[in-house]
């Protein structure tokens, strides 16, 4: 980083913390918080999608699609959901692989699971082989994505199911008595009131997604547990900066990490309640007209 | 290998009885339920006692917390804070370094007339170390919970405990504390089952299994890594989760049922059981 840093065994004290804390390691350690909160920004819209999906289809009038929306959410409950995470990722690996391999190789004739091994034909391999490293790192980060989707999303169903059911059924009737079809009136009344009756769950839902963030590691990706170790271990004088075992600095810093992700997310969720509770009939709405007043 | 056979061999291979090297090759559905479910013991040990030694250490931060003295209140909102604040994982991982750097061969302690070592060896396995971090964990969230239902103990029933003359701690056990607790048990067993998720933390964080000692998951995951197909072992460990999660359901709503006896059963509070995720 520094051009002081060449040579980093003249350094001494803050001028040796310094070029230590900016070596490229470290640079890459850096970078590795923005993973995470790359994947707290794709996976909280994605599992309100699949959670919306969830909740639609659990109230759906057909029987077929209400049972999957049933089992849906309730199959995260009871089950730990870090059985989720190990499970999913390679369980859809393997699907996607399988799907590959029966389009692609239909003239492939020895079984795809021989005894412990899972083969596929090599051109239905995911991602190929031939593909630079980024595919791979992408492809392992996309999996973790569409795992905590999956299993979030079983959450934000259940909690979105209960915020629609929680709207006052007279909203529903006064929307019927104007003659709006249930579609319009699941559109136009049901979904933009049933937020405020969903946000408490949902607020508790993106906290226990903050702190389902370090499993990334259990998944493979190289994220901030990953590096807190490799970087906080201790390194022999062969290394350029040797030092100690400091695995527990760096978890420390982890934990003051989240410690802080979640309370700002607390003040930033009190806020929006606030302002989403504005002209709602609950109390809180209450509340401020009130005040208003 | 009949089944039987198996079963004897690795019942209770998780404790280190029986046979001592796992199974490599040719793996049975036998194998597979028998050491998942050998595996779940250390699930059932962690969870309980950490449940059993955190209810009460709950109770007196839900205490501290609802204080008026500063300096009981504040250690008290810091302690739930941090516990609550931040992932467990990361907890675990930071409690395992923070033993492994305690002294090897104990801390001495000086006192005036004798002199103590204390062993601190045993902190770094996962039996004690990650027992104690469960033990905090929970204590801080169920103290949260204890403290919601606190505030919201009915002003009136400590009133008429003030007319009947009761005050300090024999308010508390008897007025306060039960109707707490009554209040605070739908919540609290959800928090139950929860901590019995949790626990399948364990292994997969800094703490290692010794001698391939590990919980139900350790051993599906072994499975998993050996076999490359997740499709089996991984819904053995859900199965013997769900079951995990019904015993406590029933378990709780007996205790539920005794804490609010004095109700007419129609106006009984049910349990309702909304499990969380990870923390």
């Amino acid at each position: 980083m520094f051009a002081s840093c060449a040579d980093p065994s003249t350094l001494e004290g803050l001028n040796w913390l310094a070029c230590y804390l900016t070596s490229g390691k470290h640079m890459a350690f850096y970078q590795s918080f923005l993973v995470v909160l790359a994947l707290l920004a794709i996976t909280a819209p994605a599992a309100l999608l699949f959670g919306f999906g969830g909740a639609m289809a659990a109230r759906s009038r057909i029987w077929p699609l209400r049972i999957f929306g049933r089992a849906y959410t309730a199959m995260v409950r009871g089950i730990p959901d870090i059985v989720f995470f190990l499970f999913v990722p390679v369980a859809m690996d393997q699907g996607f692989e399988w799907l590959r391999h029966k389009v692609k190789c239909p003239d492939w004739t020895e079984p795809v699971r021989q005894g412990s091994d899972f083969v596929v034909c090599p051109a239905a391999k995911l991602p190929l082989s031939t593909s630079p490293q980024w595919v791979h790192e992408t492809y392992g980060f996309a999996l973790a994505v569409l795992a905590f989707a999956v299993v979030f999303g079983a959450f934000a169903a259940n909690v979105l199911y209960g915020a629609m059911r929680a709207v006052p059924r007279a909203q529903i009737e006064t929307a019927e008595a104007y003659g709006m079809t249930p579609r319009q009136s699941f559109w136009r009344v049901l979904v933009p009131q049933m937020w405020i009756y969903a946000l408490p769950g949902l607020s508790n839902l993106w906290m226990i997604l903050i702190k389902a963030t370090p499993l990334l590691f259990l998944l493979g990706v190289q994220d901030i547990v990953y590096w807190a170790r490799e970087l906080g271990g201790s390194k022999t004088s062969i290394f350029a900066y040797p030092h100690p075992d400091w695995r527990l600095y760096y978890f420390l810093g982890l934990l003051i990490f989240y410690l802080m992700l979640t309370r700002v997310s607390e003040a930033v969720l009190t806020r929006l309640t606030a302002r989403l509770s504005h002209g709602q009939a609950t109390l809180a709405g209450e509340a401020q007209r009130k005040a208003a007043q | 290998m009949s089944c039987v056979q198996t079963f004897q061999d690795y019942a209770f291979r998780s404790l280190g009885y029986g046979e001592r090297l796992l199974p490599r090759s040719d793996f049975t559905l036998c194998e597979q339920f028998t050491l998942i479910g050998s595996g779940l013991v250390w699930n059932i040990y962690f969870g309980a006692l950490a449940l059993f030694f955190g209810f009460f250490l709950a109770t007196a931060v839900a205490v501290a917390r609802n204080s008026s003295a500063w300096v009981v209140r504040k250690p008290a909102e810091w302690f739930i804070f941090v516990f609550r604040g931040s992932p467990l994982f990361i907890q675990f991982f930071l409690a395992y370094q923070a033993f492994v750097l305690l002294p090897r061969n104990g801390i001495e302690l000086n006192l005036i007339f004798t002199h103590i070592t204390a062993e601190t060896g045993w902190l770094t396995r996962a039996w004690a170390g990650a027992l104690v971090v469960l033990f905090l964990n929970t204590a801080a969230y169920s103290g949260e919970i204890f403290y919601g239902a606190l505030r919201s103990v009915p002003k009136g029933d400590i009133e008429a405990a003030d007319a009947y003359g009761m005050a300090g701690w024999k308010r508390f056990r008897r007025i306060v504390w039960p109707t707490m607790l009554r209040l605070a048990w739908p919540a609290y067993t959800n928090e139950a089952i929860f901590l019995f998720h949790a626990t399948t933390l364990v292994y997969f964080s800094g703490f290692p299994a010794w001698q391939q000692k590990g919980d139900a998951l350790y051993y599906a995951n072994y499975f998993a890594d050996k076999t490359f197909n997740p499709f089996i072992p991984y819904p053995i460990v859900a199965f013997y989760f769900i079951l995990v999660t019904l015993a406590i359901i029933g378990l709780f709503g007996l205790i539920n049922r005794r804490l609010n006896r004095h109700m007419p059963s129609e106006s009984r509070p049910r349990l309702r059981i909304r499990p969380q995720v990870i923390r």
